[in-house]
């Protein structure tokens, strides 16, 4: 990884913004699908698949890749639209999210799309698969050649397997997991605090002897720099606490739970497209 | 007669019949295909003695993984550690996996197509006198029903070695079904073993068997008393040892049931969802006959020993001879 440069980051951005309206035409196409948690990782899901991961979309099965385990599978059109945009397959395959036959699966499966290291949508398993890759590393000593990164959600902690997990790299100190929760505040029922309060969500992670880093979700420089410091913890698994927008990029959308699991009508896509194309036109000319 | 080809143990029935915990002949597999290949992983949730995984634990600590009691845990894990080529033993009591991490196990390891194999260790009633809490009666159905998952319960110590040596091989993620108490050793090392492949134990010495007795685990021996006692009053049987109810030996099955147009399956497990289910199905479609189940009837179980409780919800020689009875008064030929 390089210092990201005002260049790179306008880049980024730019990169970010297809992708979200990429999601917003796959989930208008699909008729269902889940938009707030997936535009709201846009931006970090461009960073790391345009700038941290270690992969080749040419040679997907390369020994030496960082390992992407998506726990909270349900904002599958962020990954699915990352894949593509970095050559992992045709952006116009993207269109066939949720169709019979498709490899983009509505949670994804990896018998269908072999380049994903994991099948999921049932959520807090995730972590504890990533902590096992990252254990199998250490025991073969090849912790140094790759990271494990866990992308995960933070409705997802109320689920028992996830704090199972969280306990169990911090006991084997696998300073090779890294793990980004997307702290987005909402969940199916509401706002993540009202369901099942996670604060103080920092000390409980610090608690089970993590290392925990906060960071502005939608801040590339922020991120990279949350990325580098994980990469020089030698004794702990690390976290990084992403704080981001759900539904980011479409103010219609912003922080608005009951987006969680509905995907736009015509109008309000057109609506959203429209702002991305404002906003790409902005960037551009900045 | 016991069938002669399969070299089966001659002293089976003798009074003083060695015995062994089935979990023990585990334990010793795991050590051995430890020893074969360094990538077998061993995952416990806080139960190394009783699941028999501390023989490979001394052996090889680093390849040891302790979980604590969390048993989710242990099935996603293991599916991680075996997406980077490691194969992952996870065990507990059956009760608790696949009990209490069903989908876990469904999603990352029978869906995700991550081969680890599931050991679920203390299984059926025969767990005695820790109570109902602890009897797991309905893993065979839970597993069975997954895509994607072979389903293995052996009928003795010595057979589960040679189920544990076969699945470090296989290609599939697998449930391995264990069971706590000694029970008589039925085979010997030479006895052909081979997952989806049912084998006949007993047989008639002439003629056609006038009732095929299906069994699975440590109740094949039972099933195997009770041939030899029907034998002794006229009644001809066979008697087939499925220890891999999935894949599960269709064409065998239906041999049997074309020769000996009756069935009574014979586990230590709710009939509901069983191996006896599985049996069901496969000859409801081929070749209907009547058939008898012997197994718990949609009961919890509770405390007492082994014996007791296998009286108590007649799963014993006495309830097979009786079921075997039953299924021939109910043969319309």
């Amino acid at each position: 990884m390089t210092f990201l440069s005002d260049e790179k980051i306008k880049e980024f951005k730019i990169k970010a913004n297809e992708i979200r309206t990429s999601i917003i035409l796959m989930l208008l196409e699909a008729k269902s699908g889940h938009t707030a948690g997936s535009l709201g990782m846009a931006d970090i899901f461009t960073l790391f698949y345009f700038h941290i991961l270690k992969h080749d979309p040419k040679n997907p099965s390369w020994e030496e890749r960082d390992r992407v385990v998506l726990s909270n599978g349900h904002i599958c059109p962020v990954l699915y639209a990352a894949m593509a945009y970095s050559g992992y397959f045709p952006i116009e395959e993207l269109k066939t999210l949720r169709k019979l036959g498709s490899r983009l699966q509505g949670h994804p499966h990896r018998e269908y799309l072999p380049f994903l290291e994991n099948s999921s949508g049932p959520l807090g398993s995730g972590l504890s698969q990533a902590a096992g890759m990252a254990l199998a590393d250490k025991i073969d000593g090849k912790d140094s050649d790759r990271y494990i990164y866990c992308f995960m959600s933070d409705g997802e902690l109320d689920e028992g397997n996830s704090w199972e997990g969280v306990m169990f790299a911090g006991k084997n100190k696998l300073n090779n997991l890294i793990a980004v929760v997307d702290k987005n505040n909402i969940q199916i029922d509401g706002n993540t605090e009202k369901v099942m309060p996670l604060e103080p969500i920092v000390d409980k992670w610090r608690a089970f002897n993590w290392y925990v880093i906060e960071v502005n979700g939608h801040d590339f420089k922020d991120l990279d720099e949350a990325v580098k410091e994980a990469h020089e913890v030698f004794n702990k698994p690390i976290v990084i606490i992403a704080h981001t927008i759900p539904g980011k990029g479409i103010k219609e959308f912003e922080g608005d739970y009951k987006w969680h699991g509905m995907p736009p009508n015509k109008e309000q896509a057109e609506n959203a497209l429209k702002e991305l194309q404002d906003l790409a036109f902005k960037i551009k000319n900045a | 007669m016991l069938n002669p080809k399969l070299k089966l143990n001659p002293k089976m029935f003798n009074q003083d019949v060695e015995q062994a915990p089935i979990r023990k002949g585990f334990g010793i597999g795991l050590l051995k295909v430890g020893e074969e290949d360094e990538n077998v992983v061993a995952l416990c949730a806080d139960l190394v003695e009783s699941t028999q995984m501390y023989l490979f634990a001394e052996k090889f600590p680093k390849r040891f993984i302790e979980m604590g009691v969390a048993e989710q845990n242990l099935a996603t894990v293991a599916s991680g550690m075996a997406s980077m080529g490691k194969i992952p033993f996870c065990s507990s009591y059956a009760m608790f996996s696949p009990g209490r991490n069903w989908e876990q196990i469904r999603t990352t390891i029978a869906y995700n197509d991550r081969k680890v194999v599931v050991v679920g260790s203390h299984a059926g009633i025969s767990v005695g006198p820790d109570g109902g809490t602890h009897q797991a009666l309905e893993d065979i159905a839970l597993m069975r029903v997954i895509p994607n998952m072979d389903v293995v319960s052996p009928c003795d110590s010595i057979e589960a070695k040679k189920a544990t040596l076969v699945l470090a091989k296989t290609k599939k993620p697998a449930y391995l079904r264990l069971a706590r108490e000694k029970t008589p050793i039925i085979t010997t090392e030479e006895t052909p073993y081979k997952i989806g492949k049912a084998e006949i134990y007993w047989m008639p010495d002439v003629g056609l068997a006038q009732v095929g007795i299906i069994a699975t685990g440590s109740l094949t021996y039972k099933a195997l008393l009770a041939a030899k006692e029907l034998e002794a009053i006229g009644i001809k049987t066979k008697v087939m040892n499925l220890s891999s109810i999935s894949p599960i030996d269709k064409e065998a099955i239906i041999a049997l049931a074309k020769e000996s147009k009756a069935i009574v399956t014979v586990e230590e497990h709710q009939i509901n969802g069983g191996m006896g289910s599985a049996i069901a199905e496969v000859l409801v479609q081929n070749y209907p006959v009547p058939i008898e189940f012997i197994g718990v009837e949609n009961l919890f179980g509770q405390s007492g020993t082994s014996d007791e409780l296998i009286k108590y919800y007649h799963m014993d020689v006495s309830d097979i001879i009786l079921a075997v009875e039953k299924v021939l008064k109910r043969k319309t030929s």
